[in-house]
């Protein structure tokens, strides 16, 4: 194949620039989502975020300083100050003082105010209002302006999301409880799933075959199907909805494919070695321990992944089998569906609490990725 | 106690017992019960080695057993009954019959049918395509890596992604949401007609046509009387070639309506609650999601093929375009089988999505979703447990063909 595209280069330039479209295609959503989180409120609104690494034209409402930092200053009554605060980088191309007329003065321009008083505004924010009378009121008037901001970037999403109580993101409590759910879930079924493996995979004994089969059976069983039987046994036998629940719901949902996966594996080890060691007058239990356990480590490896991707991303069997009326023990994903629901349009806080639930995931994914792909492979190619 | 605590006490407690149990077992069989010394030496070591299969395999056979073999039976009977008070009544098939008569059924049994038709088709022509152009290239690796990341991210999170992606604003503000903002480029001018009437005809007609060719070859073998394959799978083709047609005669309908449409030029819309199309947008987000599987599993797939095969091909002037049609995709044709069986799983089951982004509403619900809704809104477990069993029906095939090719294979 390299051969004939090596003839063509025309080709050549056509598989680049379509795998890189591809790859763009792919990354795009994500990217959006991952510069939103270090937007501010204002500019996530006032501007899409492909638009936050230029220098861009927005509208901003702002208000001057309130009239309790107003100065006698010969006669007049002054307020100065900069609209955006000190050290912002905007340039302003047309102004107003009214939400119908948001253009209708240039910078250097002076308008008057319907509350009595003048205000000039320059194309850098610097504003002077004066007036014969003292002002009053408790706000300064408002300002529209049309301004060129410099891209901005801020932290303040994640401290807000990682130290607000719930309402704000609250994310803090319900990284700590995903975790909780996620670790146990993940090394508990592995060894359960590796005894049965070994015993499928190298004991002679009746009914193995059949064994063999059912996992593969049960590999395919909606776990939907597990739901309200589990959450009766559960009730029944004392567990309710808590930690203990969740992780035995977990390790007997991930234990077909962590058989599964180990016993595939298992079998490919070389016979001899298992062999030698049965003449030699080892143990069952000592083979496993000493070499069956340690050759299988990546295979071990491949399944702690999709298991702790799984658990650490699992939303449905949370709901079911943990989270109760208190709300004390919610988990990531969930706190994210409630807070799509309370605060769908405050994407700042969206954003952000998404990404911290993502990060965990996709720094598990490009450390390992390796085992990821091997262990998929030998899931389902046949 | 500190939840956190209580998980490093649970790993502590739970491995801690399952190598105490997996170590005792073993010695109490050999030790104590039959021990290797004595007159029984020899039938004792052969006894002992009967009864330790059953030691390592005794937690997983309960956990299995308990967790998902006796939910399917016990899934059935509540499907038959009805909860009355803290008792359960016989009704007989009366919870089907309920669940059928409810409008939101057929919503979310007709949106699973697309589903499973669009997700699997989708995820596997792009995973095709990406394996196909990124083994060809120097990065490709990196493109990979990229391309396999939404495999990472929950359902969740995805959601929220592709919620950003769909967001929509009301006409007199800037719109954050790419797609509005691409929305409100066209104006009905030239390149309006292009890019929404010409473009998607001519994927549709392509989509058409290449569902079209398939069914033709697949079913061929009906007409003609040189049986290919075994006589039983004669069934399976009249129906690939049913829903084939169907499929063709889905995608010419909306091709007709592409072009008498009026569409709604500088308005932004709320893509997702219009009905029909709503569903496709969900669908966009597992298709992102899944294409990263295929695209890894299938390129291992391509890279498995002889490379003679090619070869002879380069030889004989075949062009790229045949190479890969005709050599490569037939040769990975169990492969692309596997994957989009293994989506068509997922896509059963899929609820997250469909839960975060518009929970069933606009005509978007699926059965996953219903389900829930029936057992934990409702609270009516019995029409709950007949949509999971509906759910397993659909998985049952599935689950008859695995067993039986992995029997197969041991034989």
């Amino acid at each position: 194949m390299d051969g004939i595209a090596g003839k063509k280069p025309g080709l050549v330039w056509a598989v680049h620039i379509s795998v890189f479209l591809l790859v763009l295609l792919w990354l795009f959503p994500t990217v959006g989502l991952l510069i939103s989180s270090f937007r501010t409120a204002d500019q996530i609104s006032n501007s899409g975020w492909w638009r936050s690494m230029f220098h861009t034209e927005q509208n901003f409402t702002l208000r001057t300083a309130p009239p309790s930092e107003q100065v006698h200053d010969g006669g007049l009554y002054v307020i100065e100050g900069n609209l955006f605060g000190e050290g912002k980088d905007a340039e302003i191309s047309v102004w107003g003082i009214s939400s119908r007329e948001i253009s209708a003065f240039q910078p250097g321009d002076t308008a008057e105010l319907r509350r009595g008083g003048e205000i000039t505004v320059q194309s850098n924010g610097d504003y002077r209002l004066t007036n014969f009378e003292a002002f009053s009121g408790s706000r300064g008037p408002r300002v529209f302006a049309t301004a060129k901001t410099p891209p901005e970037f801020t932290m303040a999403n994640y401290v807000t999301v990682l130290t607000g109580g719930s309402s704000d993101g609250g994310m803090a409590k319900a990284f700590f409880n995903t975790l909780t759910v996620a670790i146990p879930a993940t090394i508990i079924p592995i060894l359960v799933a590796a005894f049965a493996a070994y015993a499928l995979a190298w004991m002679e004994f009746p009914g193995r075959a059949l064994l063999i089969a059912a996992v593969v059976g049960l590999l395919v069983v909606p776990l939907q199907l597990a739901l309200i039987p589990l959450l009766k046994l559960h009730n029944g036998i004392g567990i309710g909805k808590g930690y203990l629940g969740i992780w035995l719901a977990h390790t007997g949902f991930g234990l077909p494919l962590a058989i599964y996966l180990l016993r595939n594996y298992m079998v490919g080890l070389p016979k001899d070695i298992i062999e030698n060691c049965k003449v030699d007058g080892a143990t069952d239990f000592q083979i496993f321990t000493k070499i069956v356990l340690p050759l299988s480590f990546p295979a071990l490896a491949s399944f702690a992944i999709f298991q702790f991707l799984w658990t650490w991303n699992d939303l449905l069997v949370a709901k079911v089998f943990l989270i109760d009326a208190t709300g004390e023990t919610t988990v990531m994903t969930n706190h994210i569906v409630e807070l799509l629901g309370t605060r769908g349009g405050n994407w700042e806080i969206l954003a952000t609490a998404a990404f911290v639930s993502i990060a965990v995931p996709l720094v598990v994914f490009f450390a390992m990725q390796r085992y990821l792909v091997r262990g998929l492979l030998a899931g389902s190619v046949k | 106690m500190h939840p956190a605590l209580q998980g490093l006490l649970t790993i502590i407690i739970g491995v801690g017992g399952c190598v105490g149990y997996f170590y005792f077992s073993n010695q109490f069989l050999d030790k104590v019960l039959f021990p290797a010394r004595g007159p029984n030496a020899g039938s004792n070591i052969s006894r002992a080695n009967m009864i330790r299969p059953w030691l390592f395999l005794g937690p997983a056979i309960i956990a299995l057993g308990l967790y998902l073999a006796y939910p399917v039976f016990e899934t059935i009977r509540l499907s038959l009954t009805e909860r009355v008070r803290d008792d359960y009544a016989w009704v007989g098939l009366e919870n089907y019959s309920r669940m059928l008569g409810e409008p939101k059924f057929w919503e979310a049994l007709k949106n699973n049918m697309l589903w499973l038709i669009i997700v699997p088709a989708a995820s596997t022509a792009f995973g095709l395509l990406a394996a196909q152009l990124t083994d060809r290239i120097g990065w490709g690796n990196a493109a990979k890596s990229l391309i396999f990341m939404p495999m990472a991210i929950s359902f969740v999170g995805a959601s929220v992604i592709w919620k950003l992606v769909y967001d929509t604003r009301p006409v007199e503000q800037q719109q954050i949401g790419i797609l509005n903002w691409i929305w409100l480029k066209f104006e009905g001018g030239f390149w309006s007609v292009i890019f929404l009437q010409i473009v998607p005809a001519i994927i549709l007609l392509a989509f058409a046509a290449l569902i079209a060719y398939a069914c033709y070859n697949f079913a061929k073998p009906l007409w003609n009387n040189r049986r290919t394959g075994p006589g039983r799978i004669m069934p399976v083709r009249v129906l690939v070639a049913v829903g084939g047609i169907w499929l063709v005669f889905l995608s010419l309908e909306s091709l007709l309506s592409l072009f008498t449409d009026e569409l709604v030029f500088g308005k932004p819309q709320t893509w997702l609650t219009v009905p029909l199309w709503n569903s496709f947008f969900l669908m966009i987000v597992l298709i992102w999601i899944q294409t990263g599987f295929a695209m890894v599993i299938l390129s291992a797939a391509l890279r498995g093929i002889p490379e003679e095969t090619v070869e002879a091909a380069i030889v004989d002037g075949a062009n790229p375009f045949q190479i890969f049609f005709k050599i490569k995709v037939p040769q990975i044709m169990g492969t692309i089988v596997v994957v989009w069986t293994t989506i068509t799983l997922v896509v059963l089951k899929v609820f997250d999505i469909v839960f975060a982004m518009t929970n069933g509403q606009w005509e978007t619900q699926v059965l996953a979703n219903y389900m829930f809704d029936k057992l934990f809104r409702a609270n009516d477990w019995g029409v709950g447990s007949a949509s999971a069993m509906v759910i397993m029906l659909l998985v049952t095939p599935i689950l008859v063909w695995n067993v039986y090719s992995a029997r197969k294979e041991m034989k």
